[in-house]
């Protein structure tokens, strides 16, 4: 037999902070996979909020298509500010 | 008005200790035995919070009663006549609908009641309260749940969750019955009167019912007894198995 | 984890493993690098992967049974919450587990499908009974102690989502060694009648902990596949050796005996000595004739079968719920 749908998991440790992807789990649904997490995944007191997603809703770039995706982002050096001379002196910039 | 007598208070805090206490002690039994592994670490969390409601309130009564007995001393040295939960929680429960109908009565009852004693003049108890009652408002809702999901899941899981419900039903007016309560105990706040809670309690307990589309069961309620501590058998054994090792080594540390 | 994050193999003809993507892993490997879920890698190296996670998790929940024998009975209210919390830990620790599988394309109902049926395999240790409140102890210390030698280098396994989900549990499996080596302490000091139920427990793990180790590596046929790919980073008898460096002078601690008269500091190799094992039992014990091998399976399979109908239930009211919701 199938099991229940899998879900990913993401924790906020700590407010100020993003959500995280801590794990997955198996639930029903959405309630029962919130109780779950909630179970599983701060049974140390390690979130303040969570979310779980269904796991076949995520759409994830192909290690494939890494090269197309992520290379070209190499040669801009010019999106960084140490890319940048700033003369002697010059504060605040 | 006559101010309550000590064992009077202390009783009291050992019903509500050990209603906690007992139904730890049947919860463990699940822990590598429910349907999905998931409900396996649900179902040790809702143990580990009633354990620790127990444990707060007997080393409470303990230093209530003044004796020196210690927790430990209360929850493994007293036998099967002293001890003073209810019927509900000391029943062998193997099967899982079972165990979700009776989670459901008894975190309705918990929820109704710590919520009341928030405001016990026995400040103790009412800061344990005020800790629990947000723990049993999940248990609450976990047995909710489930009972939501068996009641109006499938054809055999409708039959199976409205059997548990008859079958656990009877034992829910025991709850209710503060006959063994002395008055004064409520006059002055420490405690409260478990009749005011019926109707709350089972308010609750219907909408859920009522949410799995299962009919309430109409039942006549078993004779009680737990708060005198005339218990079920089932109820020897638990403490057998319970006590045992500590009982054999009398006066042991562990 | 990172659930969805893979193709079942025959689906995706692009993670075939082809010289050119093979060329690829093998210069991520060189670099120290972590492989990912979508990755292409060679499927020998996703099936031992698949096996070893497996029947790591599988251990950790047949686990739950030798120590749950004793939250029923556990001496003090206090024990008794640390062992719920500890059994409950390993449940956690399958649950993160079979999710690191689930990243390669299996589903976990097939993976306990395996595992019921006896087609994968779980730890040896657990197929020994917990005679006393002392084995609690014993199996925090050694059997935990054990696994955590075991499992430290798995922290920094090629594989991305197993090394992660193994930082978790390496984090939580800490309290399981100390909460062993406190019940051992104490019952080492306390009645005549207690200590030598420690030293009883301490007698009957010493062996089954070092077999945990697998057998010797002249003897061990998968080990150097498993270093070359990172799954494995050291040796089963350099493991080994370095929990019984470990456990010597915990041992002494204790004021309890390791059952091993060969146990001495060689100053020569800088390691304490210990006798050969004998592994027959070890074998044993792996074919099924140990002395709980039944009892465990029949435990987890009925719980299993027990279950049916409230999983097939919350599958229904789901499908429900959600026909509800399309509807209105």
């Amino acid at each position: 037999m199938s099991d229940w749908p899998l879900w990913e998991v993401f924790v906020r440790a700590r407010r100020g902070l993003s959500h995280v992807h801590a794990g997955s789990l198996h639930a029903p649904d959405a309630e029962m996979a919130l109780r779950n997490a909630r179970d599983l995944y701060t049974r140390r007191q390690e979130g303040v909020s969570v979310w779980v997603v269904p796991a076949a809703q995520i759409t994830a770039s192909s290690p494939d298509e890494r090269d197309a995706f992520f290379d070209p982002a190499a040669d801009k050096v010019y999106r960084h500010p140490t890319f940048y001379d700033v003369p002697e002196g010059v504060q605040h910039l | 008005m006559s101010s309550p007598h000590p064992t009077a208070h202390v009783d009291y805090l050992l019903a509500v200790a050990d209603d906690a206490l007992v139904n730890a002690q049947r919860l463990g039994w699940w822990i590598s035995r429910a349907p999905q592994l998931e409900e396996d670490v649900a179902l040790a969390n809702i143990g580990l919070d009633q354990l620790g409601q127990a444990r707060a309130l007997l080393a409470h009564a303990g230093q209530v009663e003044g004796a020196g007995r210690s927790e430990d001393d209360l929850a493994y040295l007293r036998d099967e006549r002293d001890f003073r939960n209810v019927h509900l929680v000391e029943r062998e429960q193997t099967d899982f609908g079972v165990a979700m109908a009776r989670l459901l009565m008894v975190a309705a009852w918990q929820s109704h009641l710590y919520a009341a004693l928030r405001g016990s003049t026995d400040a103790t108890l009412a800061a344990v309260a005020a800790k629990a009652v947000k723990e049993v408002a999940y248990h609450l809702d976990h047995a909710g749940r489930w009972v939501v999901r068996l009641g109006d899941g499938t054809e055999e899981s409708h039959l199976r969750m409205q059997a548990a419900l008859d079958a656990e039903w009877p034992h829910l007016e025991e709850l209710f019955d503060g006959s063994f309560l002395d008055p004064a105990l409520v006059a002055d706040g420490v405690a409260v009167d478990p009749a005011t809670l019926r109707e709350p309690v089972l308010s609750t307990i219907l909408a859920v019912v009522e949410e799995a589309t299962l009919a309430a069961p109409r039942v006549r309620p078993a004779v009680g007894g737990g708060r005198t501590g005339r218990h079920t058998e089932q109820m020897g054994y638990l403490l057998a198995e319970m006590q045992h090792l500590t009982r054999s080594h009398p006066g042991a540390t562990w | 984890m990172y659930g969805n994050d893979f193709g079942a193999p025959s689906d995706d003809p692009g993670r075939e493993a082809t010289t050119q993507v093979l060329d690829v892993f093998d210069e991520l490997l060189a670099g120290d690098g972590r492989v990912e879920p979508r990755d292409a890698m060679p499927e020998a190296y996703r099936k031992t992967l698949i096996r070893q996670i497996a029947q790591h998790a599988h251990s950790e929940i047949i686990g739950m049974q030798p120590e749950g024998n004793w939250i029923s009975r556990a001496p003090s209210l206090r024990r008794k919450a640390i062992l719920m919390a500890k059994v409950q830990d390993e449940a956690g620790h399958g649950l993160y587990l079979y999710a690191a599988a689930e990243t390669l394309g299996v589903d976990r109902a097939d993976l306990l499908d395996q595992l019921h049926s006896g087609r994968q395999k779980y730890s040896s240790i657990f197929n020994y009974p917990t005679l006393s409140w002392a084995d609690v102890g014993a199996i925090g210390w050694l059997v935990d102690g054990a696994a955590i030698v075991n499992q430290v280098p798995l922290c920094r396994c090629s594989y991305g989502p197993y090394a992660r989900a193994m930082v978790r549990v390496c984090k939580e499996e800490s309290f399981h060694q100390r909460q062993g080596f406190e019940i051992l302490h104490t019952l080492s000091h306390g009645t005549p009648a207690q200590r030598a139920m420690a030293q009883d427990a301490v007698d009957r793990y010493w062996l089954p902990s070092l077999m945990m180790f697998g057998p010797p590596d002249d003897d061990s046929p998968n080990s150097a596949q498993s270093m070359a790919w990172g799954i494995k980073r050291f040796s089963n008898d350099d493991l080994r050796q370095r929990f019984v460096d470990m456990t010597v002078p915990q041992a002494e601690a204790l004021g309890l005996t390791l059952p091993d008269d060969g146990i001495a500091w060689s100053e020569q190799r800088g390691h304490y000595d210990y006798s050969p094992i004998d592994f027959t039992e070890l074998f044993e014990v792996i074919k099924g004739n140990g002395p709980c091998n039944e009892q465990r399976m029949a435990h987890r399979t009925g719980a299993h079968s027990d279950g049916a109908w409230v999983r097939e239930a919350a599958t229904a009211y789901a499908a429900k719920a959600a026909a509800r919701v399309s509807a209105a």
